[in-house]
């Protein structure tokens, strides 16, 4: 006797505890198979490029710490070199290794709970996460010793940064530096020779590398799938061109190539801070730059490599203080293009860790 | 560095092979006639091998409309910016470059959704961030934020 069957089509999110935000997925099943997933977008839209047209240039400062709230400073950073660029503003060079500094904090907490999260999704119920936790909180507080906020910090200015590093900063940094190895150490102790990990993240979720290039994905999730693409080297924005550091790539671009891209990049990133701290110098931290910012009529394009790939910022400037067209290149609405992709043919489970796995934060992708 | 290719240089090498497609350029972009993009950008795309699409930006000039592609060599280590102008307000359609480029989806959508841009031969033309029955689209200038609806305040 044969069974008559028919795909069903299920809604997964936008609440849900696994979406990593309010992303919805309509996912259609042909028994535990998937075959087809269409993502809805929009739930935390607030047409923040609109928005960004009626606000001076300074005043924007802080919309962009609201698009990947998970990593402000990098989207600050982003924008502060897209306004510098557009008015040709110099910036000195102790502001140059503070931004720094403060990029690669951000991308060490970014990464924290990007795989935090992954592998809480895995089943791992928040052990890893409240692990990595400990470790993001220290950087919590290494950011509200300079700016005084822990989540959106709007610290970056045009010309350098808001304030000075106070002067129990470095001591801290340094602890936290000389520590941090030892604390990657400890999380793939129990973790990245894991049989659960390994057979729920190896081989699942495979994005090739031509596809990966021409579906434009950036980040971790390139890198993971073999691609040695960073634009800290290959495109060197502010001082990253006076550091020494690695790319981590992957070799198969499934789920545990990026899971240990982000682990390894860590590691990069320590390093980074490490050098900047040992070279950097006295002196201001901001250049005098008029609060009604008037850049000359023009346009200019500026990306950087942030903890979720290519952020970039295009802004015309039709002369006045407030920006004509204010326009963000987020990475993680164009890394979800190859979500589809990866999850058909997989089933519901494996379809969450790679959605997890890209790593994705909505307030950028609906913006 | 990525090397920003010059653009006189590139439109030359557009204008050899499509005659009539370029309309200008500047220091690091080519305008090019938007009947003539999906051609174009086929031809630059093997032929300076730009396999990767940063970002398509739309913005509106109030009397037309301009589509800015970034566009960069991963290989080479090249990058070149390619735009095209749409004179027409009430139905504005470009060719869809998704067939080059999938990185080209979801950035269509959202500029057929807030800037009212439709692409032809795109698979899925329909809005991404706002819902299905909204009217309008918030990012054009005459698209106002006084009243709800994109209307502008009155006295």
């Amino acid at each position: 006797m044969t069974l008559s069957t028919e795909p069903i089509t299920i809604n997964m999110g936008p609440q849900h505890p696994s979406t990593h935000g309010v992303f919805r997925m309509r996912v259609t099943f042909d028994g535990e198979v998937i075959i087809d997933m269409e993502p809805v977008f929009g739930y935390l839209h607030r047409g923040i490029e609109k928005l960004a047209e009626h606000k001076t240039y300074i005043q924007d400062i802080p919309f962009t710490d609201r698009l990947d709230y998970l990593a402000s400073m990098s989207s600050n950073f982003a924008y502060v070199l897209a306004v510098e660029k557009l008015a040709g503003i110099e910036v000195p060079e102790r502001a140059e290794y503070i931004r720094v500094i403060m990029a690669e904090l951000m991308r060490i907490a970014s990464h924290l709970m990007g795989v935090g999260f992954f592998l809480n999704d895995m089943g791992a119920f928040m052990t890893p996460v409240l692990y990595m936790f400990r470790e993001r909180e220290k950087i919590l507080d290494l950011f509200e010793m300079v700016c005084g906020q822990r989540l959106t910090y709007n610290y970056m200015r045009f010309g350098g940064v808001s304030h000075d590093i106070p002067g129990e900063f470095i001591p801290a940094l340094k602890r936290f530096i000389d520590e941090m190895p030892g604390f990657i150490d400890e999380y793939d102790q129990l973790l990245a020779e894991n049989e659960i990990v390994l057979a729920r993240a190896k081989g699942v979720g495979i994005l090739p590398a031509d596809k990966a290039i021409n579906a434009s994905v950036a980040g971790p999730v390139l890198r993971g799938s073999g691609v040695k693409w960073d634009l800290r080297k290959a495109d060197p924005y502010s001082i990253y061109d006076r550091f020494d550091f690695d790319i981590p790539t992957g070799t198969n671009g499934d789920n545990y190539d990026r899971y240990r891209v982000k682990i390894e990049e860590m590691r990069q990133s320590v390093c980074i801070i490490e050098q900047a701290m040992e070279q950097l110098p006295q002196g201001e931290v901001r250049t005098k730059v008029p609060l009604q910012l008037k850049p000359p009529k023009g346009e200019a394009y500026c990306h950087i490599e942030g903890p979720k790939g290519e952020l970039g910022f295009y802004l015309v400037s039709d002369g006045s203080a407030k920006p004509y067209r204010f326009k963000v290149r987020a990475p993680a609405l164009i890394n979800l293009t190859v979500l589809r992709d990866m999850i058909v043919g997989w089933k519901l489970a494996d379809a969450i860790i790679t959605f997890g796995s890209i790593d994705i934060c909505m307030g950028e992708v609906d913006r | 560095m990525t090397k920003q290719l010059s653009g006189p240089e590139v439109a030359q090498q557009i204008g050899d092979q499509f005659p009539d497609a370029v309309t200008g350029s500047d220091e690091t972009a080519v305008f090019v006639r938007s009947e003539a993009l999906l051609g174009v950008a086929r031809f630059i795309k093997e032929s300076l091998n730009l396999d990767y699409l940063n970002s398509i930006t739309a913005v509106d000039y109030i009397d037309h409309f301009e589509l800015v592609y970034h566009l960069t060599s991963l290989e080479n280590n090249h990058g070149i910016i390619l735009k095209t102008k749409c004179h027409d307000r009430e139905n504005p359609i470009v060719p869809s470059v998704v067939s080059l480029w999938q990185g080209a989806d979801f950035q269509e959508r959202e500029i057929y959704d807030l800037m009212g841009i439709s692409f032809e031969g795109h698979p899925n033309m329909k809005r991404i961030f706002l819902w299905d029955g909204f009217q309008g689209h918030p990012l054009r200038k005459d698209f106002h934020l006084d009243v709800p609806g994109g209307g502008k305040a009155s006295l």
